[in-house]
């Protein structure tokens, strides 16, 4: 009986899924390879709309992924050393400190932007370059790398195998390059999966700060649903997903054979 | 370079000092001293006490993993280190939890304090295997960290301690996490290791056993000081305090009046001369159970009843009413018939009883 339930409760959620998820993903695909939306998908199907976007937007496309590249860059360098700084100290600072990198999770992100274009706005240089996107994203994308490789540290009793690495006589940059970045892979990946993903996708905060030479993909995205015909955006979804789904499942694969069965902490 | 070698250039480690040391850590616990304590080169001196005690903060004080408190100075050969962080002490150390890394393999975690050192890759592969040899892993330089049995790891902990030709060997309860029988062998083995090696070594423990097969000297701690310092058989046969006797074995500690070179019991007298003892109207003296003897009830002059019999295998254990205050337990050979309910007499060698100094009130 209990195991009927369980099942159709299963059957549910998967439909649900399916049903909000999927098939809205699947149809947008679909749209964007038919002719004529407006007649279905007996008017024939078509790449033209594909070739479209990809004429009218690949600078978005390139300007996605050297920004998401760049932030994973940027939280990389930083947030790896903040993590094992705040971990190491553990104390009142350290924690207010991690509440105050973990901020923007909880502020909007028309209002982290705002706040960003009121202070750098003047310099002008600087706001025009796609590097004022690439601020925001660094600081909206950093708690979740802080807060992925503090997970891995917890795990892994790093206070010991740093002590160990010191007893050798390994100064604190060689331990740290040594011991505890290759022993925080697992987090390292899962927070550098988690901050391409959003950087990729991120709309709120960018939609603010940019400008029309620094578009990225998703705000081509919404200028297409605005300005062209239905089956162009449609289009764009598509080229989106092409993109991206190989990047994750890519991800998904190489953090699952680092983490997985021999590199699991004790 | 052979071991062997290497003894004669490196010596047999440092002499350490620790001056003075005491330890509060930031969030206001007191836990260790302040205490000094010399440890001669060459020597092992075991930390013993119960947790909680200081003997782990003592250790990472000499470490360099702790600082002590303002006042507190440690010294390797009369040279001071205490503001020496840990890797530039040239100190070998075993952690409780071994902390090998898991990113490197058996052979990688063995050399990994001579890569730190600059030894070049040749140099290194032979020191490895000398020492993969010595601690008796051969076979095992390939597997990885999460592929090791737990008395594995222990070994390779320390032989990587050990690579880097340490001033002064810690061990922080490196037997801990073994299970009761592995941990004698490898008690036994670690035993044969540290007397080959000859290094100055300090070891933390808990386990009195532990400390007294390892130990040129025991340091029994108590709630951050020192109880005593002694060799093993000191600590066991005159102890110092109370404490120290029920801590290391099984002691009777009786509370008896003393008058006339006797002492007197409910259940009787027994001649004692113990050292020191002048005539007082109470006195505190401990007495091991294997120094008592079970003889016939019929003229002894100290008497009492068997309350019960524990069989222990190599020995029986039996609990004595009605001599003193509570039961005196001793330990008899596991032929002699016994049972709960007889009435024995108990023969106590007058050199067996020892003065404890009264309680701290």
């Amino acid at each position: 009986m209990r195991d009927r339930l369980l099942f159709a409760a299963q059957l549910v959620f998967t439909a649900l899924v399916a049903a909000f998820l999927i098939v809205p993903a699947m149809l947008s695909m679909l749209a964007g390879v038919t002719l004529n939306y407006f007649r279905g998908i007996h008017s024939g199907l078509t790449l033209q709309w594909v070739v479209q976007v990809w004429q009218l937007y690949p600078d978005t496309i390139f300007r996605s992924f050297l920004i998401a590249l760049a932030t994973l860059a940027v939280t990389l360098v930083v947030g790896i050393p903040a993590a094992y700084a705040l971990h190491l100290r553990n104390d009142r600072i350290s924690r207010a400190i991690e509440e105050i990198i973990t901020l923007p999770l909880a502020i909007p992100g028309l209002a982290l932007a705002l706040a960003l274009l009121l202070t750098y706005g003047g310099f002008s240089d600087f706001r025009r370059s796609w590097l004022f996107i690439l601020a925001g994203h660094a600081v909206f994308t950093l708690p979740f790398m802080v807060r992925s490789v503090m997970a891995v540290f917890g795990a892994i009793d790093l206070k010991s195998l740093d002590e160990g690495a010191a007893s050798l006589g390994a100064l604190p940059w060689r331990r740290f390059r040594d011991v505890i970045v290759p022993n925080a892979a697992p987090g390292i990946l899962a927070g550098s999966l988690m901050v391409v993903t959003l950087s990729l996708g991120e709309f709120n905060l960018t939609w603010m700060l940019h400008t029309p030479l620094t578009k990225t993909l998703p705000v081509g995205l919404a200028d297409s649903y605005a300005s062209m015909r239905l089956e162009v955006a449609s289009a764009y979804t598509l080229v989106f997903f092409v993109m991206i789904i190989p990047l994750l499942v890519a991800m998904q694969i190489f953090a699952g054979f680092r983490g997985g069965p021999t590199a699991r902490p004790r | 370079m052979s071991l062997q070698q290497s003894r004669h250039s490196n010596g047999h480690g440092v002499a350490v000092r620790v001056e003075n040391c005491a330890k509060t850590f930031t969030d206001g616990t007191h836990a260790l001293g302040p205490v000094t304590l010399d440890v001669t080169r060459g020597e092992t001196v075991v930390l013993l006490g119960p947790s909680g005690c200081g003997k782990t903060t003592l250790l990472r004080i000499i470490a360099g993993l702790e600082m002590p408190n303002h006042g507190g100075r440690v010294l390797f050969n009369k040279a001071e280190v205490t503001q020496v962080p840990i890797e530039r002490r040239n100190v070998g150390m075993v952690f409780q939890s071994y902390a090998l890394f898991p990113n490197m393999n058996v052979a990688e975690n063995i050399g990994y304090g001579l890569k730190i050192r600059g030894v070049n890759g040749a140099e290194r592969s032979a020191r490895v295997a000398e020492l993969v040899a010595l601690t008796g892993i051969e076979g095992l330089e390939h597997r990885r960290i999460d592929q090791l049995s737990g008395g594995q790891r222990q070994r390779v902990a320390l032989a990587r301690a050990v690579a880097v030709r340490p001033s002064v060997l810690l061990l922080d309860e490196p037997l801990t996490a073994l299970d009761a029988a592995l941990r004698e062998r490898l008690r036994g083995e670690l035993n044969r290791l540290l007397r080959t090696l000859g290094i100055t070594t300090v070891y933390v423990t808990h386990d009195q056993s532990e400390a007294m097969v390892l130990g040129d000297r025991i340091v029994v701690m108590r709630k951050g000081a020192i109880a005593q310092i002694g060799t093993p058989r000191d600590i066991y046969f005159a102890p110092a305090s109370r404490f120290v006797a029920e801590f290391i074995g099984a002691a009777n500690i009786i509370d008896a009046a003393y008058n006339g070179g006797s002492l007197l019991f409910p259940g009787g007298k027994l001649a004692a001369r113990p050292d020191n003892m002048t005539t007082k109207d109470r006195v505190l003296v401990m007495i091991r159970p294997e120094s008592i003897r079970i003889v016939a009830a019929d003229g002894a002059r100290l008497c009492g009843q068997i309350e019960t019999v524990s069989f222990v295998g190599d020995r029986q254990r039996a609990a004595i009413g009605g001599v003193a205050a509570k039961p005196i337990i001793v330990d008899v050979p596991n032929s002699v018939p016994l049972k709960p309910g007889d009435r024995v007499g108990l023969a106590i060698d007058p050199s067996a009883v020892r003065l404890l100094p009264p309680d701290p009130v």
